[in-house]
């Protein structure tokens, strides 16, 4: 009990807030701030109000005296999905820390994904807009671990998920969820029988935080708590680049649904002991 | 079955490569003489995975993808690799995201993303659908993006149909809407307006490509090659500067004198 | 969506500038900075079209009250009852109080 009075959720937090916490303290800087009104230019000639930060938040600073930048997500402002400007904001963060490696600034990445994926109002924007955040994943994880954090409550859905698939690790709470498609998407274009997108535990068994670190497709799983969550990501950092890249492992996934009868419809269950053996 | 035409076109007379799902075609071809990887993704009506039976983007693909990119990043020669896109979708399904299909997509776009770090070319030759999570896997990651100019050839985010659902209008306000913001548009014109596209070329019978539109391809599949290795870049800028993706440009220039 | 704009007399501009709040459902966000000494201008982007009384009359009551300082206010407006853009513009006063 004493734990939890203690603790700070970290899922409470808009985006600045996050981003904020997890920096060492007075280190925090943000580029391109609200202030800046850098807003999407596409919203508004659709009738849909804007975010002056267009929905995300680039900081730079120090996590334990080293040069770390964070693009966070504001999961409350259009469902955290991605337009032009947000896109281009992360993409663009990711890249420069990949060229300050190669000038010798080591600069790593935190990612605080909360997102539905492309903003549908700017669609192919969005879209071309992952791509880019795909490619500048992949560049700068050549030097520094790039850390995908989802905490919840939106949970990280479409070209996102991919992106944190692309990480060098990746940190998940109890209130994350992390797949491809949203869970409606799934019924309209399969059916009710296929997946249930009002059955909460069904959704939750297969793809909330705790199932995907015990499937071995998360790294780390934290409690809901600020402190923690800046020190599993410190730590993680510490480790330097993960001796195997998830993205990687493409002979040993080929092999495990090779072993797989997929002709009987899917349980929880399944997954964990295909992907990570029986576990004690 | 358009990608599996232009595969089988291009292809002709090269070696296939085996050890890959059924529903991924590879072979190791030239286009004029230079020795290059084709790969496209293809209908399977046998695939254990039911809910990716029509040339969908799904686990196998995923990773299997990964897998092919993989050996020609292996085979250390820079290979041009190019990816013959006809893509309708990811694979919607409980089997797919319990699996992880995030993560097996995730490994097809590192793969084409190294492999165009390594120094490949690597060229994405649109021939039908290029959607969302499909197209992120197999074609995004290119150096160069070129485009047959059809009305089946399209680039989006979600079909019409889920995508008026979503926004909660109908098809008509959707494509109405659509017609007036370039981004949204569903027509290949439109996404070039985007300066995405570093070619749109048009063909006699793109179902099944006549020796003309076989030659007319090849030869721009090349040329595209050819602005790859002298331009040494290996990122993607290339697709920036467009007037409709004014933003983009300045919240980069932004970044940088912020930095 | 509609654009409205409001004027209000004021005191002397603040140092500082404030954010607060998020385009949210039923949240807004508003962004406080140092306007033209004697003048309060405020400009609102909101969701809800037809409201531009119930704005000008939230306002008058929160500046009657006491002389607003000096400011350039935009409002991102998600559909936010009255009494959440009174806790947000109080949020944003004392925000700008600390710095």
């Amino acid at each position: 009990m004493t734990d939890l009075l203690n603790r700070h959720s970290f899922v409470e937090l808009g985006a600045r807030q996050r981003a904020k916490a997890l920096l060492d303290t007075g280190s925090y800087r943000e580029l391109i701030d609200p202030f800046q009104r850098v807003m999407s230019p596409w919203l508004s000639r659709q009738g849909v109000v804007p975010q002056a930060d267009d929905g995300v938040v680039i900081a730079k600073g120090t996590l334990d005296g080293l040069p770390l930048v964070i693009a966070a997500i504001e999961g409350n402002f259009q469902g955290g999905s991605l337009g032009e400007v947000g896109g281009a904001k992360i993409a663009g963060a990711l890249e420069l820390a990949a060229e300050d490696n190669r000038n010798g600034v080591p600069t790593r990445a935190v990612l605080l994904l909360e997102t539905g994926g492309v903003r549908l109002q700017e669609a192919n924007l969005g879209l071309a807009a992952i791509a880019d955040i795909h490619a500048a994943i992949v560049d700068l994880r050549q030097y520094q671990p790039v850390i995908g954090v989802v905490a919840g409550s939106v949970g990280c859905f479409g070209g996102m998920s991919i992106a944190a698939g692309l990480c060098s690790y990746l940190l998940v709470t109890r209130e994350a969820r992390l797949g491809l498609n949203g869970p409606q998407v799934i019924e309209q274009e399969a059916g009710l029988e296929e997946y249930d997108s009002r059955d909460r535990p069904f959704i939750w068994s297969l793809t909330g935080g705790e199932q995907r670190f015990n499937s071995g497709l998360a790294d780390r799983y934290v409690a809901d708590d600020v402190a923690q969550i800046r020190q599993q990501i410190s730590q993680l950092l510490q480790q330097g680049l993960p001796a195997a890249q998830r993205s990687r492992q493409a002979d040993y996934y080929l092999a495990r649904l090779a072993a797989l009868d997929a002709a009987p419809q899917i349980e929880p269950a399944t997954v964990r002991d295909l992907y990570q053996g029986e576990r004690p | 079955m358009r990608g599996l035409q232009w595969f089988n076109a291009l292809s002709a007379g090269a070696a296939p490569v085996a050890g890959l799902p059924a529903s991924l075609k590879v072979a190791d071809g030239v286009l004029g003489e230079q020795a290059v990887r084709f790969i496209a993704v293809v209908p399977d009506a046998a695939n254990r995975f039911p809910r990716a039976r029509q040339g969908e983007v799904g686990l196998l693909e995923g990773w299997g993808l990964a897998k092919a990119v993989d050996e020609a990043i292996a085979s250390g020669d820079q290979r041009p690799i190019i990816a013959i896109v006809d893509v309708p979708s990811q694979a919607y399904g409980r089997r797919e995201e319990a699996l992880g299909i995030h993560q097996a997509l995730a490994a097809a776009a590192d793969s084409y993303a190294r492999a165009r770090l390594a120094g490949h070319p690597v060229i994405g030759l649109l021939v039908g659908k290029a959607m969302s999570g499909a197209f992120l896997a197999h074609g995004y990651q290119a150096n160069r993006l070129i485009a047959l100019r059809d009305p089946g050839v399209m680039v989006h985010a979600m079909g019409k149909a889920s995508a008026a659902r979503v926004t909660l209008r109908s098809v008509e306000e959707l494509e109405a809407l659509a017609a007036s913001v370039p981004p949204m548009a569903y027509d290949i014109d439109s996404y070039a307006s985007l300066g995405l596209l570093w070619e749109t070329l048009t063909v006699n019978q793109i179902e099944h490509p006549t020796a003309d539109d076989l030659a007319r391809v090849s030869d721009c599949l090349q040329q595209a090659i050819k602005d790859v290795q002298n331009s040494g870049v290996r990122d993607l800028r290339g697709r920036l500067g467009a007037v409709n993706r004014a933003a983009s440009s300045r919240v980069r220039e932004l970044l940088r004198e912020q930095w | 969506m509609e654009t409205l704009s409001f004027e209000f007399p004021a005191g002397q501009p603040p140092k500082g500038r404030a954010l607060v709040g998020c385009v949210g459902s039923g949240d807004l966000e508003v962004l406080l900075e140092p306007g033209t000494a004697g003048t309060l201008s405020i400009q609102v982007q909101t969701s809800v079209n037809g409201a531009e009384q119930r704005w000008q009359h939230l306002f008058q009551r929160l500046f009657q009250e006491q002389t607003p300082p000096a400011l350039n206010i935009q409002i991102h407006d998600f559909g936010a009852t009255p009494g959440v853009v009174r806790l947000r513009l109080e949020q944003g006063f004392e925000e700008l109080g600390h710095d």
